[in-house]
């Protein structure tokens, strides 16, 4: 990680070194996810792999496949004896990077989840109480934020991350089959349903009334809410640091809305971020050390210090109740929202995770789809349709491979 | 005629040319021969599992009908780079080699461009057309005109050819402004009565340009698009690189970059054969 969390990540080897004499972790920055990930697989090939690599949720399937690359870490905690208690853990994090039998893999360490960004003060100069909460409150709340003056209602970043995959989680929908591959790599993307394409063209077609106002891939569509252009943004809860730099406005956070055609109740939202794979091919005694820097890491202390400096979620219960002691949310209110909806209900088969093949190529295909709806020059239900059958080309391409 | 030379020793020239010989099998004949042989295989990131599948990564590509809008998109982007910044390069030479006070000064601020690296070039066209925050967009927003290069396509297209072009210029400026005045005035009027038109000229050299449009921009479409939206400036270099490094298909990136490398070759044929033939080096 680079930049304000990459200082802080230095500052947790830093503190773990020092609070023991027997190992020593050399943080090491390789640029973006991409980069590392790419890097980590070259070093691998090279065999000059770290012991331990940071990698984000889309590049889970591939690591899992590369068998004789990684060593899961419940089995690195279960052969260094280190006690590790997997409850302690909320499950809308590690559901994600689990086998279908429960072992867990990597460790979690940055999880974040959508959540609903919205402007305070436009929402008062509108005259509007509350953050909507249900998709038809979206488009009224966008008409009252227009005719306040404001060039847009809203927009959001990471848009496969956003209105592919937690929008199908969070009204308990099918992303893929096989539980959303969780199950198999011979599985097939099934998001392009008759109410996914009727929401993402209502959102294309609320364009022409300034309601939505795309802004590109990624954080891109960031400046659009921290300039005020557009009064709500769906992104990621780990925008704090960012915000609170470039915003000039007071800002909340609110729970994704719902679409009431699908479901009457939110399921629960996806997790987005990184975990750390162990790898192989070093000393029995250095995995030691490995081991207990992991199970530092997930310590409450350190855990609710990371939690409240990035606005990443907390990823143990411990964490979570710490920083509410500390008084962390009275003073913040709405840095729950994030492990609220994570934990909003048990996980189901179409709400745990997705666990695709060339997923971060399928991401990009999602993307190329979902442009040229907003550009008008396909349909949502023909873009869609295209995404899933590109896509499932290169999961086929995948479990060939592997 | 060309006057033939004797040298005595048999292995001086081979010793005088092994080191040049060295360099392009370790850093070119080396990689492209590892490429062509990854393009054969199927294989996982790590490496474990790996399958000879002889010509799949290429029927593969070749029946995704989306390679061939890429290939297409390729040629308009780079005839486009090339001819824009030759005709630009070109008045502007014309301009400066008339010019008497102040030539210089004229002829340092067009060079400055090229020596701004591709990905500098694309972050400074970036802030300048940023649908939000850029000052170029805050001006044609003034016209009625809402620049949004992350959902147009014909205007992120747009984009990365003019800042590839800004680029470009100062390099083709160069080599016509030296090219102007090394002419004697006698020789130009020469050579207009011999027929050598502008037009030939021009065609002797867009196609190392073309060529030149095909690699050195991938820093500012990385920079400037990302190939997006919806592909719309994708190239084949990008997405070689974008396949290969953010996807981690090899064999799939190393077939798209044997057919690059064909393309060249094929390119490089016809400059030698049909272009530079018929200008006469010798007189």
């Amino acid at each position: 990680m680079g930049a304000e969390n990459g200082e802080r990540v230095e500052k947790l080897a830093a503190d773990f070194n020092a609070s023991q004499n027997n190992y020593r972790v050399v943080p090491s920055f390789k640029g973006n996810y991409t980069d590392t990930m790419t890097g980590a697989v070259a070093a691998f090939r090279a065999r000059k792999q770290p012991h331990i690599v940071q990698v984000f949720e889309v590049g889970t399937a591939t690591m899992m496949a590369a068998k004789g690359a990684i060593y899961p870490v419940e089995q690195l905690m279960a052969d260094s004896d280190v006690v590790f208690d997997k409850s302690i853990y909320l499950t809308g994090v590690i559901s994600y990077y689990q086998t279908p039998k429960g072992n867990l893999l990597s460790m979690p360490f940055n999880s974040s989840t959508p959540v609903l960004w919205y402007n305070r003060e436009a929402f008062a100069k509108a005259g509007i109480k509350q953050p909507p909460s249900t998709w038809q409150e979206m488009f009224n709340v966008s008409e009252k934020l227009v005719a306040s003056g404001m060039k847009c209602g809203f927009s959001f970043g990471w848009q496969s991350w956003v209105m592919i995959e937690n929008f199908s989680t969070w009204h308990d929908q099918s992303i893929g089959t096989q539980q959303n591959g969780f199950a198999g790599f011979d599985t097939e993307l099934s998001f392009n349903t008759p109410e996914l394409k009727r929401r993402i063209q209502s959102i294309a077609d609320s364009q022409s009334s300034g309601h939505f106002a795309y802004g590109g891939r990624e954080d891109d569509s960031l400046p659009l809410f921290s300039s005020g252009e557009c009064g709500m943004w769906m992104s990621s809860s780990a925008n704090t640091a960012a915000l609170s730099s470039q915003a000039k406005f007071a800002y909340g956070q609110s729970m994704l809305p719902l679409d009431t055609s699908i479901a009457t109740e939110p399921q629960n939202s996806i997790i987005g971020g990184a975990t750390l794979w162990v790898l192989q091919g070093h000393s029995k005694q250095s995995y030691r050390g490995v081991a207990e820097f992991l199970t530092y890491l997930s310590g409450a202390e350190v855990q609710a210090w990371w939690h409240q400096e990035t606005g990443y979620v907390p990823i143990t219960i411990a964490a979570a109740e710490l920083s509410r002691e500390q008084g962390f949310y009275q003073r913040n209110p709405d840095y729950d929202v994030a492990v609220k909806q994570l934990n909003l209900n048990t996980p189901t088969e179409n709400s745990k995770g997705l666990r695709f093949g060339n997923f971060v190529q399928i991401r990009t295909i999602i993307n190329e789809e979902l442009e040229s709806v907003w550009a008008g020059t396909k349909t949502a239900s023909s873009a869609l349709d295209d995404a899933v059958s590109r896509g499932n080309r290169l999961l086929r391409r995948f479990e060939r491979a592997n | 005629m060309l006057k033939r030379v004797h040298f005595r020793s048999s292995w001086l020239p081979y010793a005088l040319v092994a080191p040049q010989i060295l360099i392009t099998l370790v850093f070119f004949m080396w990689p492209a021969g590892q490429s062509i042989y990854q393009s054969f295989l199927i294989e996982d990131a790590f490496g474990f599992s790996t399958e000879f599948v002889w010509f799949e990564n290429y029927t593969y590509l070749l029946t995704d009908s989306l390679y061939f809008d890429t290939v297409f998109r390729t040629l308009f982007f780079s005839f486009s780079v090339a001819f824009l910044s030759l005709s630009i390069a070109l008045l502007l030479a014309g301009f400066v080699d008339r010019i008497i006070r102040g030539a210089m000064f004229y002829r340092t601020m067009l060079i400055w461009p090229y020596a701004v690296a591709p990905v500098i070039a694309g972050a400074l066209w970036v802030f300048m057309f940023d649908p939000t925050l850029g000052i170029l967009t805050a001006m044609l927003d003034s016209f009625g005109w809402h620049w949004n290069h992350r959902l147009n396509g014909g205007e992120a297209m747009a984009l990365v050819i003019i800042a590839a072009t800004w680029k470009q210029i100062s390099y083709n400026f160069l080599f016509l402004v030296a090219a102007m005045q090394a002419i004697p005035k006698s020789l130009i009027e020469a050579a207009a009565l011999d027929g050598a038109g502008p037009l030939r000229r021009f065609r002797t050299i867009i196609f190392p340009l073309i060529i030149y449009a095909f690699f050195e921009t991938f820093g500012i479409i990385h920079v400037v698009t990302g190939g997006g939206p919806a592909k719309a400036t994708e190239i084949l270099v990008y997405k070689a690189y974008s396949d290969g490094f953010i996807g981690l298909d090899l064999g799939g990136s190393a077939a798209q970059s044997t057919i690059l490398m064909i393309g060249v070759v094929l390119l490089t044929v016809i400059q030698f054969r049909y272009v530079e033939r018929q200008v006469d080096y010798s007189s």
